[in-house]
C-alpha cells in the first residue's frame, strides 16, 4: 500500500500533477490539490528515495488500536523526512535506529519492514 | 458592524468525573444563563459543539442540550470542527446575530473523554487518514506534538528545561483557577522526571484528556441595551480560516505535508495565519493584547503559538518565557487560565472555555489570576484536519 519494492529497493508511490508538477502523498485521484491548477487528474509517481530528517520522535508506550503492538513492546521510532525535489515532508516508521541515533538534517533512505502482525509498511532507514 | 456582546459565561469544572457529557453542558449553560441574567426560555438560538466519542447525542449536541434544558421551540445548530468546534459554534451564533436573525444565542460544548491516548473512532476504515496513521505508523497525537517540539529544539536551541518552565508557569496560574482540573503547582524537576512519552516530550509536557463543559450567551447590541448592560465584553473577531496551499507543516493526522514543487509556501504558516485573520477582522495587532489564551497541547507548542500570534519573532518565545514576560505579572500573560496544562482537553468545550477566560479577565473578575487592566484578549486554537480558530474579545 502506497509503496513498491523492486529487488532490495523500496519507493513511495505518490501522485504528480501533469500540469503544475505538484506532488502528493499518499497518492490520490484528481483534482490537483493546488487550488489554482485546473488539472482534473493526477498521475502515479515514484518519490525520491532519499531525504533529510525534518523531525523525529518515538512512542515510548504502545500506541492504541488499530496499531498492532509487538509483545514485548519496544518503542516505535518515527521520522518526518523532507524530500527536496518533491518539496514535501513524509512521515514513516524508522527501521533499526533509535531517537538517540537520529538528528534533524540527517539523511535517510526509504526501506520497508513488517508491522507486528506481518503487514508490510514503508520505513525510513540508514542510507 | 456592531460587535456582538458576551452577556454571560459559565463552566462546569474540568476533571474526570465519569458522568454523561450532557450533564456538564447543561451545568455550564445554566451557569452562563444566570451570569447573563436571562432565562433559558429567552434564548432564541442554541448552537451545540459536537463530541464524537459519546454516541449519537454527541453528534447532534444542539438538540441534545436543547432537550436537556427543556424544549422551547428555539432554533438550533450542531457543528463539529475537532478542537476548533467551540469557536465554530460561536461563529455560527455570531453570524445569526449579525444578520439580524436573532437577538440572543446560547453556545454550549461539553465532553466526557476516555482515558489515555485518543484513539480513532472504531471499526475498519482504511480510507480514513485518522485510522490509517494509527494502523500503519502508530502515530499518536503526542507523536505529532513531539515532532514539532524536536524541530523547535533543532531550529532555535529550545531545551527540555524550557518546556518544563512552560508547565511550571501554567500550573502556577491553574492553581488559582477553580475550574481547572490540576490545581497544584509543579517544579521543573518534577516535569523533567516524569516518564518520557514521545521523545522529547514527557508526561507532564503533554495535555491530558478531560471531562468538562463551557457555555457562552451571546447577544446583539440592542438586546444588551434593553437589559441595561453597561461596558460589556464584545467579540471583536472570530477567525475560522483553513491553511493556504501549500501547507508546509505536518498536520495531524496527515502522512505528509503539501508539496512546494509548484507553489512557494504562503507568507504566513497556518497557525500564524489563523491569528492574523483575527487581528485583521478586529483592526488590532499583537501590540494591543493584554493577554492570550493559546492551545498548549504540549508545553513546546505554547512556545510556537507565542511566536505565531506575533508576540515575538520566531525563536524568541523561549527568551520571553525565561524573562517572565508571558507569566502572570508579565507584559502579556499567556494562558492566565492555566491553559490545557491545567485543564486537559475537553475537545468541543475547550475553545468555549477559552472565551470564558477572556470574558472573566476583561471584566476584571478573574480573581487571583487577574491580568491588571485587561482590555484586549486573544484565544487561539487549532482543530484536526485544518480547522483554525481564533477569537478576539475586547472591553
Amino acid at each position: 500500500m502506497w509503496f513498491t519494492i523492486e529487488g532490495d529497493r523500496a519507493w513511495l508511490l505518490g501522485a504528480r500533477c501533469p500540469a503544475c508538477g505538484t506532488v502528493c502523498f499518499p497518492p490520490k485521484a484528481g483534482p490537483c490539490p493546488n487550488p489554482r491548477c485546473p488539472a482534473e487528474a493526477l498521475e502515479e509517481t515514484r518519490l525520491s528515495r532519499r531525504g533529510r530528517v525534518w523531525s523525529y520522535t518515538n512512542s515510548c508506550y504502545p500506541p492504541p488500536e488499530p496499531f498492532v503492538a509487538a509483545r514485548p513492546y519496544t518503542p516505535v521510532t518515527l521520522a518526518a523526512v523532507e524530500l527536496e525535489e518533491e518539496g514535501i515532508v513524509v512521515l514513516g516508521q524508522v527501521k533499526d535506529l533509535t531517537v538517540g541515533e537520529l538528528a534533524v538534517g540527517m539523511e535517510l533512505e526509504l526501506t520497508h519492514g513488517a508491522l507486528a502482525d506481518g503487514r508490510p509498511v514503508w520505513m525510513w532507514g540508514k542510507p | 458592524m456592531s460587535h456582538p456582546i458576551i452577556l454571560g459565561v459559565g463552566m462546569h469544572p474540568w476533571g474526570k468525573w465519569g458522568r454523561p457529557f450532557v450533564e456538564y453542558g447543561v451545568a455550564a449553560a445554566r451557569a452562563a444563563l444566570r451570569d447573563a441574567g436571562i432565562d433559558w426560555t429567552d434564548v432564541q438560538f442554541l448552537v451545540g459543539a459536537d463530541t464524537i466519542r459519546n454516541g449519537y447525542p454527541g453528534f447532534v449536541a444542539g438538540a441534545t442540550f436543547a432537550q436537556a434544558l427543556g424544549w422551547t421551540g428555539a432554533r438550533i445548530a450542531s457543528c463539529y470542527a475537532a478542537c476548533a468546534s467551540g469557536a465554530q459554534a460561536l461563529d455560527i451564533a455570531r453570524a445569526r446575530i449579525l444578520a439580524g436573525l436573532c437577538d440572543v444565542a446560547l453556545v454550549v460544548g461539553a465532553d466526557a473523554a476516555p482515558k489515555g491516548f485518543f484513539k480513532p473512532v472504531g471499526g475498519d476504515r482504511p480510507d480514513d487518514p485518522d485510522w490509517l496513521r494509527f494502523r500503519l505508523l502508530g502515530a499518536t497525537n503526542p507523536a505529532y506534538f513531539a515532532l514539532y517540539a524536536r524541530r523547535r529544539m533543532a531550529l532555535y536551541g529550545t531545551t527540555p528545561e524550557d518546556f518544563a518552565a512552560v508547565k511550571v508557569k501554567n500550573a502556577r496560574a491553574g492553581a488559582l483557577n477553580p475550574n481547572a482540573r490540576y490545581r497544584k503547582e509543579v517544579t521543573a524537576e518534577e516535569v523533567l522526571a516524569s516518564p518520557m512519552v514521545a521523545d522529547p516530550l514527557r508526561l507532564m509536557d503533554i495535555c491530558a484528556t478531560s471531562d468538562g463543559g463551557a457555555a457562552v450567551v451571546l447577544a446583539s447590541e440592542s438586546y444588551a441595551r434593553r437589559l441595561g448592560v453597561t461596558r460589556p465584553v464584545r467579540v471583536a473577531a472570530v477567525s475560522t480560516v483553513t491553511p493556504t496551499f501549500p501547507n508546509t507543516v505536518l498536520e495531524l493526522p496527515a502522512f505528509a505535508t503539501d508539496s512546494t514543487a509548484a507553489v512557494p509556501p504562503p507568507e504566513r504558516p497556518f497557525r500564524a495565519a489563523v491569528a492574523h485573520a483575527a487581528y485583521e477582522e478586529a483592526g488590532l495587532g499583537p501590540g494591543d493584547l493584554s493577554f492570550a489564551e493559546v492551545y498548549d497541547l504540549s508545553t513546546a507548542l505554547e512556545l510556537d503559538w507565542v511566536e505565531d500570534i506575533g508576540l515575538c519573532a520566531p525563536g524568541e518565545a523561549d527568551r520571553l518565557l525565561r524573562e517572565g514576560r508571558t507569566a502572570l505579572g508579565g507584559r502579556v500573560p499567556v494562558n492566565p487560565s492555566g491553559g490545557l496544562a491545567s485543564f486537559g482537553e475537553a475537545i468541543p468545550a475547550q475553545a468555549i472555555a477559552q472565551v470564558c477566560e477572556l470574558t472573566w479577565q476583561l471584566r476584571g473578575a478573574a480573581g487571583p489570576r487577574q491580568v491588571p487592566g485587561a482590555r484586549v484578549g486573544l484565544a487561539v486554537n487549532q482543530g484536526l484536519f485544518g480547522h483554525g480558530s481564533a477569537v478576539i474579545a475586547v472591553r
